[in-house]
């Protein structure tokens, strides 16, 4: 376990800390072990030659990804982004600074790739690729959530998230995996979700929410699986299915459902919107992944996919989906492919088709934490900004009283929530509270100024990672909840009256 | 002069006409290879970044915005975007003012801005000089600081000064170097004055020049190639593919679904 750390105080405001070498070098994720790291495909341990192999795999990233080759020359080392990382901003460790943990690679590329960097490497900052820097790349590459904060403010766009997925994806290739993410990731090959979660016990917790929503509401609500012909094929991460506070979200979309008679199934196949192959920045895995969906849509014959609150998922339909696992020419054309459950709850809203009491909600004051995911990588509706809108646009059509927090931590530069990117593990605790400091301090703000006591967030691992900082903090770990668990609240069922 | 055999120009003469003409080769040749291989490595993703517009004549304004308000720059540190805006936009002055030393008749609109660009060289220093007092002053931008980004501002800052100190210090034979370019330019050479100041400004661009396309100075054609915002936010809409990606064979594809 971390050594015992101090939860950073919380200022009047936000302050940029000076620079303090080394507070987080120790800070280092569990090793995959070689079972986890077979499930992946990568080597179980440290190859022989593995240095050699290391470059060689450096190389043909570069030569594959026109972002990779124009970030790893295009940087000028100006500082934009140096106060920018929720990381650096709550470590102090200016190997948090983007362009810091950029260097960890481009000084090895550098080494290897250019004119410079072979000739003179101290003059250009260019480094062997020695076990010293193999290791500083696994603590600090393992720093990052892949937020891309960071590249809103680059003058030439470079993203850091590109630069850690590849030097996670050579650390595997050269046999140093990380556990968390590559033994989920295993799981999901294997049986179809993150949780591990077989098919009998995937139905028996949907049958548990039917009664339970049924003892609640007095209404029948389905939670269907594995039900062809459905019109929609719903995607979520599978802590829907059990956490807390993601239970309330999937209770909340299958109320939608039900109130506008729209006929949908969950996959058994397909039971996991997650795709932490993105964290490893593995593209083989990615597609693994990602094409269980195109698999289970087929087989079921559904006519929409829509996906539910899930930050990096969102990223991945959106973003990739079609690249990696369409054309979606089998799907309704009438409707995004895939389309996010605040797309499709807003619609609804917007024709009238539910109904909503907003004074279900009136025991709270909701804010809104933007996803990075969500924020910096993907969109939502038909114009730009559009993930910024209609989420909170559902927000306000269930609650009376919905405050945001200061500008510049919301929108496109939201602050991660801490816990991002495959960093969701226990054996991150201290960088997770830690890297947590800039979201916190933005809802201290609303808390104190505007009495907000409810963090409102559409992303699993963000809900997740709040549930397990917010203590720290000082606020109740319940304090943050599913979009979808206010329409769950908000939404009238059964026939009018 | 024309039928003037080689050997009768100075040693000088010779060197540094060989040079510039090494100097511009390296340049150009050096930054299109360069292109050239930004532009064949394929972008299997889609990874614009927000506000990303979802069409190409978008994409053709926040281009635009970038490289001539530097827009992402100014909503990130409005310290960096004065110096560094500051900089390049006088950089780009000098530039074109410089052009009359390679142009006969000079051209009406290098006429034109003459009188700014005369100014723009202490504006340059300026700009420099902030930049520099940030990688020393800002402990942030110390620790990310190799020496061959203060060697880059070092070059750059003396080029100005040899510039500035040739413009309103000690003239150099200003004719007589406009015909030693010209002649460059038409491959009949012509002697270069042996100025000591001239030289040492000379010498720094042609380093300048070789250096270009093998240093951080590649952040020019750079930008134009980031996918983050060259991309179109239309991922929905049209399938991407290249590189990796193009390969992909989906499930249920290969039966025509």
């Amino acid at each position: 376990m971390a050594a015992a750390f101090e939860t950073p105080p919380l200022g009047e405001y936000p302050v940029i800390p000076l620079v303090h070498e080394g507070t987080m070098a120790h800070s280092k994720p569990f090793v995959a072990k070689p079972e986890h790291q077979k499930g992946v495909g990568f080597p179980g341990e440290l190859v022989p030659d593995w240095e050699k192999v290391a470059v060689a795999k450096l190389g043909e990233l570069v030569s594959e990804s026109r972002a990779l080759r124009v970030f790893l020359d295009s940087c000028v080392k100006c500082g934009a982004c140096t106060d920018k990382c929720h990381y650096y901003l709550g470590t102090a460790d200016p190997k948090n600074m983007p362009v810091a943990r950029q260097d960890l690679l481009r000084s090895v590329y550098r080494r290897y790739y250019t004119l410079p960097g072979k000739l003179f490497p101290k003059l250009v900052g260019a480094r062997d690729m020695t076990k010293d820097v193999l290791d500083e790349w696994y603590s600090y590459f393992h720093q990052c959530s892949q937020c891309r904060r960071c590249s809103v403010f680059c003058p030439y766009g470079i993203d850091t998230a590109e630069v850690s997925m590849a030097a996670r994806d050579i650390m595997d290739a050269v046999g140093l995996g990380q556990k968390y993410s590559n033994e989920i990731i295993g799981k999901v090959h294997k049986i179809g979700n993150n949780l591990g979660l077989p098919e009998p016990a995937l139905r028996d917790t949907l049958e548990g929410l039917e009664e339970d929503v049924k003892e609640e509401t007095g209404v029948d609500v389905r939670f269907p699986l594995d039900e062809k012909g459905a019109e929609v094929l719903l995607i979520t991460p599978s802590a829907d299915f059990f956490a807390e506070p993601h239970i309330d979200g999937l209770i909340g979309y299958a109320k939608v459902f039900h109130a506008a008679g729209i006929s949908w199934t969950l996959s058994s196949h397909a039971s996991e919107a997650a795709n932490f192959s993105l964290f490893i920045g593995n593209h083989d895995n990615l597609y693994k992944v990602a094409a269980r969906i195109r698999e289970a849509a087929l087989e079921l014959g559904v006519r929409r996919i829509v996906v539910g609150e899930c930050g990096h998922a969102w990223r991945v339909a959106y973003s990739f989906w079609n690249t990696l696992i369409g054309p979606f020419d089998f799907l309704d054309p009438r409707y995004p492919a895939p389309q996010h459950i605040c797309e499709l709850t807003w619609d609804l809203i917007q024709r009238g088709a539910l109904e909503l009491d907003k004074s279900a909600n009136d025991d709270k004051v909701v804010t809104f934490h933007d996803s990075c995911n969500v924020a910096r990588a993907s969109r939502m509706g038909a114009v730009p900004g559009g993930q910024f809108t209609i989420p909170r646009n559902v927000i306000r059509a269930c609650v009376n009283k919905f405050v945001d927090m200061p500008a510049e931590t919301i929108g496109a530069t939201t602050f991660c929530c801490g816990g991002g990117g495959g960093l969701l593990t226990d054996d991150l605790v201290e960088l997770r509270v830690k890297g947590a400091l800039p979201r916190m301090q933005a809802l201290q703000t609303v808390v104190d100024e505007q009495g907000v006591n409810y963090l409102a967030a559409i992303c699993a691992i963000c809900k997740s990672q709040f549930t397990k900082v917010l203590p720290y903090y000082k606020h109740p770990m319940d304090m943050i909840g599913s979009v979808h668990g206010l329409v769950s609240k908000a939404i009238v069922l059964g026939p009018k009256p | 002069m024309g039928s003037d055999p080689i050997f009768q120009m100075s040693a000088l003469t010779i060197g540094y006409a060989l040079l510039f003409y090494a100097a511009a080769g390296i340049l150009v040749l050096g930054v299109l290879a360069r292109i050239w291989r930004y532009a064949r490595t394929p972008q299997p993703l889609k990874i614009p970044v927000p506000p990303a517009p979802t069409t190409r004549g978008g994409v053709v304004l926040r281009m635009f915005a970038e490289v001539t308000l530097f827009r992402s720059l100014y909503r990130s540190n409005k310290w960096i975007w004065l110096f560094g805006w500051t900089f390049h936009v006088a950089l780009a002055l000098v530039l074109a003012r410089h052009l009359r030393y390679f142009t006969e008749p000079v051209w009406t609109w290098v006429a034109l801005i003459q009188p700014f660009g005369k100014y723009a060289g202490f504006a340059m220093l300026v700009g420099l000089a902030g930049l520099w007092a940030r990688r020393v002053l800002v402990d942030r931008v110390r620790y990310i600081s190799s020496p061959s980004d203060h060697l880059m501002l070092a070059l750059l800052a003396a080029i100005a000064v040899s510039g500035l100190a040739m413009k309103y210090l000690a003239h150099t034979d200003i004719v007589s170097l406009k015909a030693f370019f010209l002649g460059l330019m038409r491959f009949d050479w012509q002697p270069l004055p042996a100025d000591p100041v001239l030289l040492i400004h000379l010498a720094l661009v042609a380093a300048l020049m070789i250096v270009f396309p093998i240093s951080k100075l590649l952040h020019a054609p750079g930008v134009f190639f980031s996918p983050s915002l060259n991309q179109v936010d239309d991922a929905r809409e049209h399938r991407h593919a290249a590189g990796w990606s193009a390969r992909l064979v989906p499930p249920g594809a290969a039966e025509g679904r």
